[in-house]
């Protein structure tokens, strides 16, 4: 029974797919998951923009949207017909072709990366040799897009944005990616359906058997969130759209749908590389404690996808947007070195025999890099408690 | 030849012809772009992932952001006002064709095409991965090197000199 619900959806679409001619049964196949891909994470967009908004009120001591629908969960729906039926205005000197191809240039690789998570056992849309790969190659054709929008609207904030973003978006690609390595080395391969069988099983002590819980695994997990977070342009991270600097950044020229199919092609890009960051640390779609295996495997990639998209609207209604420099300097700094020093630990940790020791040795090339660092990165800078002159 | 490829081959050839042609810069720098990546297509086409997904990360995803960086930075994106063709077209179309002929003569008398087409290899990412390691660990370390030495001395020309105001 358990097995049933689990392989629920490969059940279905595979009985839809048998109701066809052979010659037209992969072409269905793929018509079937992208739909499903689309249909189920641009409903989670819609139930997220939600939550978000009614979570940052609940920060700011506010409402947040209440009146369409039950509890304002409506919204989304309002939202959309409003972004159809505005007038799109596109300015006079806008370069028209590009203006008009960076909203399809953003959503086209959002949704495209979707092809090699695995939502669940035997849930994933194509199992690339090099899985890995083929997500972060298409995650950086984002950069060009955000420049499209950002050179084609003929506004020197607009370019300012993409300029920010492109550079933001460069700087944390490297750390993204190197600490992203240290998973493809301890399991010696870039698919994703590898990386998430490799982390089945469970420790002895009841812990499962994910990346997440490894002194490497850890550092790399944060490291990678952090970069995912400037990645996605969410806030603290956010200065390509600062509205209080530069209005609205590279998407300040685009309004109804389009500017709709921006704000779709960013959350895409965070739910996205929320799902690699499970795949990789989190152990998938494998669930947390062996008496919970009954649940299904594309349920816990799901919950686990709304926790760290939680933890995603928390950071944004807690922190303050951080200074350019401050971001170069975190990336450059801290950053980069930590994931070059996590490689090495993570090699510590592959020739070193199973034991408590590695656990040791780990942890403490983690805690020693990471007090270095911080204290290199806060050289200089006189941190005291902040006073002021008019306000109390 | 099949149908897929003849779509990627005319998408890639038809955004070469307007990276050249195009008057606009930035243009021709995204047109440059859809050529990169027909080429990492036709890779993947070929059944050669690793070289495709590598060309997308590394021509589209840093190379045209690196083309599309130098335009801006130095001659602005005018649109110049006389025609892109330059003067000497006749002379570049006489080189040209001593190119294509060199080239074509070269390939006719190499002994690869007599050779029967190979069959196709099952390449995994391990595989090339151990080769690099093992077999080409000493040119890839030479690369590595050079690499970095061109990053430190970019850093260098970059840098302000302190003494000179």
């Amino acid at each position: 029974m358990a097995d049933d619900l689990d392989q629920i959806f490969v059940t279905i679409a595979h009985s839809i797919v048998g109701l066809f001619p052979g010659l037209w049964q992969p072409v269905v196949s793929a018509i079937i998951s992208i739909s499903a891909i689309i249909g189920v994470f641009a409903s989670l967009f819609a139930v997220t923009t939600v939550f978000e908004r009614k979570g940052l009120g609940r920060i700011q001591n506010r409402y947040g949207p209440n009146r369409v629908g039950p509890f304002g969960f409506l919204q989304p729906a309002a939202d959309g017909i409003k972004a159809l039926i505005k007038e799109d205005v596109v300015p006079r000197s806008a370069d028209k072709v590009v203006h008009f191809l960076a909203p399809l240039a953003v959503v086209v690789p959002a949704f495209l990366v979707y092809t090699v998570l695995p939502i669940g056992r035997n849930m994933v849309l194509a199992d690339f040799d090099a899985g890995v790969l083929f997500f972060f190659a298409i995650g950086a054709a984002t950069e060009l897009s955000v420049f499209m929008a950002g050179w084609s609207s003929r506004n020197k904030y607009s370019l300012l944005g993409a300029m920010r973003a492109i550079a933001q978006m460069i700087s944390y690609e490297i750390p993204l990616i190197l600490s992203a390595v240290t998973v493809v080395m301890i399991v010696g391969s870039l698919s994703t359906t590898q990386i998430v069988a490799a982390q089945a099983g469970y420790h002895a002590i009841g812990l499962p058997n994910w990346f997440v819980f490894t002194p490497w695994g850890f550092a790399g997990f944060i490291l990678f969130m952090i970069a995912a977070t400037a990645e996605t342009n969410r806030s603290p991270f956010d200065l390509p759209e600062g509205e209080s600097e530069i209005i609205a950044g590279y998407y300040i020229e685009y309004s109804g749908f389009k500017f709709a199919l921006f704000f779709l092609g960013e959350y895409m890009g965070m739910f996205a590389i929320s799902g690699l960051g499970i795949t990789l640390f989190l152990g998938g779609w494998h669930a947390p404690l062996a008496a919970l295996e009954f649940i299904p495997s594309w349920a816990w990639f799901f919950v686990k996808l709304l926790a760290i998209i939680f933890v995603f609207i928390w950071i944004r209604g807690t922190l303050p947007r951080l200074r350019m420099d401050q971001l170069m300097n975190f990336a450059w700094k801290f950053m980069l070195p930590m994931a070059l020093i996590n490689i090495i630990s993570a090699a510590i940790w592959h020739f070193m025999p199973p034991g408590y020791e590695r656990w040791l040795v780990g942890a403490a090339i983690a805690a020693v890099s990471y007090v270095l660092l911080g204290l290199g990165l806060m050289h200089g800078k006189k941190l005291e408690k902040r006073t002021y002159r008019y306000a109390e | 030849m099949n149908l897929v490829f003849a779509i990627i081959a005319a998408v890639t050839v038809a955004a070469a012809v307007a990276a050249m042609t195009l008057r606009n810069l930035v243009h021709c720098a995204l047109a440059l772009a859809v050529a990169f990546a027909g080429i990492a297509a036709v890779y993947l086409q070929l059944g050669a992932q690793f070289v495709g997904f590598a060309q997308l990360l590394v021509y589209v995803g840093a190379v045209a952001i690196l083309v599309v960086f130098a335009i801006l930075l130095t001659r602005g994106s005018e649109q110049p006002q006389q025609s892109v063709l330059s003067s000497g077209w006749a002379a570049g179309i006489v080189v040209t064709l001593a190119v294509l002929g060199l080239l074509v003569f070269a390939i006719a008398k190499s002994s690869v095409i007599r050779s029967a087409a190979p069959t196709q290899p099952d390449v995994t990412v391990r595989q090339i991965g151990e080769a690099l390691m093992n077999k080409f660990v000493l040119p890839m370390e030479v690369v590595g090197l050079l690499l970095t030495a061109a990053l430190i001395g970019a850093v260098i020309i970059a840098m302000k000199e302190e003494g000179k105001k």
